[in-house]
């Protein structure tokens, strides 16, 4: 609406201003603005002709031309990433065009309303010296936004949209195109239940026709068969995507029933045997509950483990503090990978530890630290305890030294014991105080990435996870995973959203329940 | 009488604590200095003393100076281009008011949610559209460590927004403007967490696997030492390098580890007031 007014009050420097850009600006004397605005808007129209137009209008199919092989030279047709990539660009790029045309109609009405008044405009040389004053926040801030927004932003976008595509290894760019899906990802990973019924047959000879069925839950099964004609027909029905299908075990044989809206057929099999394919879904909760798990042993068991080392260093009595405390937080600065990684190797089967236990004779197998699910479980929590204690300890130190050592007298003189005076004044203010850090420091466990990788990599891995998953996977390991070795880009992007919409709703939860965590995000002192 | 004994129970504590925590990196020395050969033995203590795996790292064939060369430059440039973008987002923030202020911090929240390894093939392509992947690794990986570092700026602005403002008042009624305020006011006073940021940034790019190896995708040339040392550990001939890998990790992590020890006051008021402000 101000804009439309602004346009009949103005006077035709403001008017013009409106299909050319900056034109007022440099009409009433500010000839840097203008030019700026100018420029901004050639180079703006120049891009949408030469590219930008072709990127948005192809961002509805992200290509329609295949690659192929002509005479043995191959001829690349469109890239669906780069269309992707691009689109996504000049959406960015229209939405600060836009926004350029914002800032400069309101320049021109707030100059046009300053000279009616009898003010004057800032010279050239005037905006520049407000770049350290006034405007000094924009050049502190311009390379910084623009780093986030390459660098940041727009491959968040351009993931999240991933995850509404078919793009995997079997639509992999530039040699295969990927399209839009929908929400088929999405429904694959958390309901499972949603992939159609297919019959596929996989080898035909003069006796026996063999299939392979797939259920809606993603289950497999291998099928042969003497009936030819049923099968086929059988296939055929569920090729529309809308097929149900029912197994009745007969005396010697299993009867196999197809429905679908074009029909429905049916055929007696003599083998069925079950390929087991387990699905994302189930997958995906168990690889949930268990970073779940990690993070809040993660975060609080070292919490405490931390403030009770802080505690111990800190009693009275006790000599050479700043030592121990020093001694203690060198392992911090030792790379993670490198004591990572000797640790690992340390709890290997055929590491120091299982072998010191055997030739003392006290077990006579190795220990199964990597091997059995509960155990690795169990170790990475326990070596992450060594990882993540002395820098609790650090913050701890701090925080304790500052609790009014008077609240500790009153105590006594009361006649409050050591446990009472901890679980009534030293708890509840330390919660207080780390309240923030605590919620930080799950979410960073959550993405815990490094501890996983550098001791397991998710392993052991187990029959019953689907891509490749172990039994110490988080999300984002198991995200990792999905990139670099399967190269199954869709459900990795969507594991990635999953993750943000964990962290997002922990994050609500805690800033709804706690108020001490919203207080203290307002930093400002 | 029972004091006494308590205390001597915390020092006991104390110095089974300090033996748990420190044995790791004492056996990782000794095993760098073992003789024999093979993977891992039952011992802690080697038959045999050696600096062959230290000969080793330094020749050609291992590749593992060019790895700590790659390492350095990476963590000097980090550290350089980090900082400025760190403090300039952190002071931005704590000490200018402007539109947008509140909702950029709201957005950097929000950012902070997402795993970051989910964008880890976009910034791949991005990289390679530059030409800088494999062997022109080490420009990249500076590239994507900094580009987006100004995220990290919490810890800095919990210091800037402790100094008190009467003094940006004070000199602005003198007559500087904001730059000015800036440089000669308060970066005189921010030297602790100048060191901070420079520490934190140096050190993190010693430690990066992930990134490193994509980027690098097979190339031996762009490695970092995260990348080859962790092949030499996960590779079939294991066996081989496994005293290999522990000479290399004590030579990555001495440096490191003395910088952060010479260094570990301005560690520890960075960590205690950013944990406190959040």
């Amino acid at each position: 609406m101000g804009l439309i007014r602004t346009f009949i009050h103005g006077d035709w420097k403001t008017r013009v201003s409106y299909v050319v850009m900056g034109v007022g600006s440099m009409a009433r004397g500010q000839w840097l603005r203008g030019l700026m605005f100018l420029g901004f808007q050639v180079v703006f129209w120049l891009y949408m002709w030469l590219f930008g137009v072709d990127y948005l209008l192809a961002l509805r199919t992200l290509g329609t031309a295949e690659t192929t092989r002509v005479d043995r030279v191959t001829v690349y047709g469109d890239n669906s990433f780069l269309i992707l990539l691009y689109g996504v660009l000049t959406v960015f790029f229209i939405a600060a065009y836009l926004y350029t045309w914002y800032l400069n109609i309101r320049q021109n009405r707030v100059s046009q309303e300053l000279l009616a008044c009898g003010g004057r405009l800032k010279t050239a040389r005037e905006d520049v010296h407000s770049l350290l004053d006034e405007q000094f926040h924009k050049t502190l801030l311009a390379l910084p936004v623009l780093g986030v927004t390459l660098f940041t932003i727009l491959p968040i976008i351009f993931m999240v949209l991933v995850a509404f595509t078919n793009y995997d290894h079997a639509h992999q760019p530039p040699g295969k195109l990927f399209t839009w899906v929908g929400g088929e990802n999405f429904a694959r990973m958390l309901a499972g239940g949603e992939s159609p019924v297919s019959f596929t047959i996989t080898s035909q000879t003069e006796e026996v026709t063999t299939l392979t069925i797939t259920a809606r839950n993603g289950d497999a099964f291998a099928v042969a068969t003497g009936d030819h004609a049923g099968a086929r027909s059988a296939a055929a029905l569920t090729r529309g995507g809308d097929a149900d299908f029912a197994i009745t075990q007969q005396e010697d044989a299993w009867r196999i029933e197809v429905v679908s809206s074009g029909g429905q057929a049916g055929f007696t099999a003599s083998g069925v045997t079950a390929v087991h394919t387990p699905s994302y879904a189930g997958t995906f909760r168990q690889v949930l509950v268990w970073t779940l798990i990690w993070a809040v042993f993660a975060t609080f068991l070292n919490y405490f483990l931390g403030m009770l080392m802080a505690i111990l260093i800190n009693k009275k009595g006790v000599r050479l503090k700043k030592m121990w405390r020093t001694l203690l937080v060198t392992t911090i600065a030792v790379p993670q990978f490198v004591s990572l990684l000797y640790v690992s190797k340390l709890f290997a089967a055929d590491g120091l530890i299982n072998g010191l236990l055997m030739d003392w004779g006290w077990i006579a197998q190795p220990l199964p630290f990597w091997t059995d699910p509960l155990w690795a479980r169990v170790t990475i929590i326990l070596i992450n305890v060594w990882i993540g204690v002395p820098y609790v300890m650090l913050i701890a130190t701090g925080i304790l030294i500052n609790i009014p050592a008077d609240l500790y007298e009153a105590a006594r003189i009361d006649g409050a014991s050591a446990l009472q005076a901890y679980t009534h004044i030293t708890l509840p203010y330390m919660l207080f105080i780390t309240g923030p850090y605590l919620l930080t420091s799950f979410t960073g466990n959550i993405n815990n990435f490094n501890v996983i990788f550098l001791l397991s990599q998710g392993k052991p891995l187990s029959l019953d996870m689907a891509g490749n998953a172990g039994a110490t996977d988080l999300l984002i390991t198991w995200l990792y995973k999905m990139t670099v070795t399967d190269g199954n880009y869709r459900l990795a992007a969507v594991i990635g959203v999953m993750v943000f919409v964990v962290c997002a709703a922990v994050n609500l939860a805690v800033y709804n329940l706690i108020p001490s965590v919203r207080r203290e995000e307002d930093f400002q002192s | 009488m029972r004091r006494k004994l308590a205390n001597a129970g915390a020092h006991l504590a104390l110095t089974l604590l300090c033996l748990v925590w420190l044995a790791p990196f004492a056996l990782l020395v000794l095993q760098s200095f073992r003789g024999e050969s093979g993977g891992q033995v039952a011992y802690a203590i080697p038959k045999e003393w050696t600096l062959e795996n230290y000969r080793f790292l330094l020749r050609d064939e291992s590749g593992f100076l060019r790895w700590y060369a790659n390492t350095l430059t990476i963590a000097l440039f980090c550290a350089a281009i980090q900082t400025v973008l760190v403090l300039s987002v952190a002071y931005a923030f704590s000490r200018l008011r402007f539109r947008g202020r509140r909702l950029m911090m709201n957005m950097v929240l929000v950012l902070g949610m997402f795993p970051g390894f989910l964008t880890m093939i976009v910034l791949y392509y991005l990289l390679k559209l530059l030409g800088l992947t494999q062997s022109g690794a080490v420009p990249g990986l500076i590239l994507i460590y900094t580009a987006s570092s100004g995220l990290g700026y919490y810890i800095a602005k919990g210091f800037f927004d402790t100094i008190p403002r009467a003094l940006d008042e004070s000199a602005r009624i003198d007559g500087a403007n904001r730059f000015q305020v800036f440089w000669r006011i308060i970066m005189p006073l921010a030297k602790p967490i100048v060191i901070y940021t420079v520490l934190m940034a140096f050190m993190a790019p010693w430690g990066d696997y992930v990134f490193a190896s994509y980027v690098a995708f097979g190339d031996p040339q762009g490695y970092n030492v995260a990348v080859g040392l962790y092949r030499w550990v996960n590779t079939t001939d294991y066996q081989g390098y496994f005293t290999r890998f522990c000479a290399g990790g004590v030579l990555v992590a001495l440096p490191v580890t003395a910088l952060f020890m010479a260094l570990q006051r301005y560690y520890v008021e960075g960590v205690t007031g950013g944990a406190v402000k959040g």
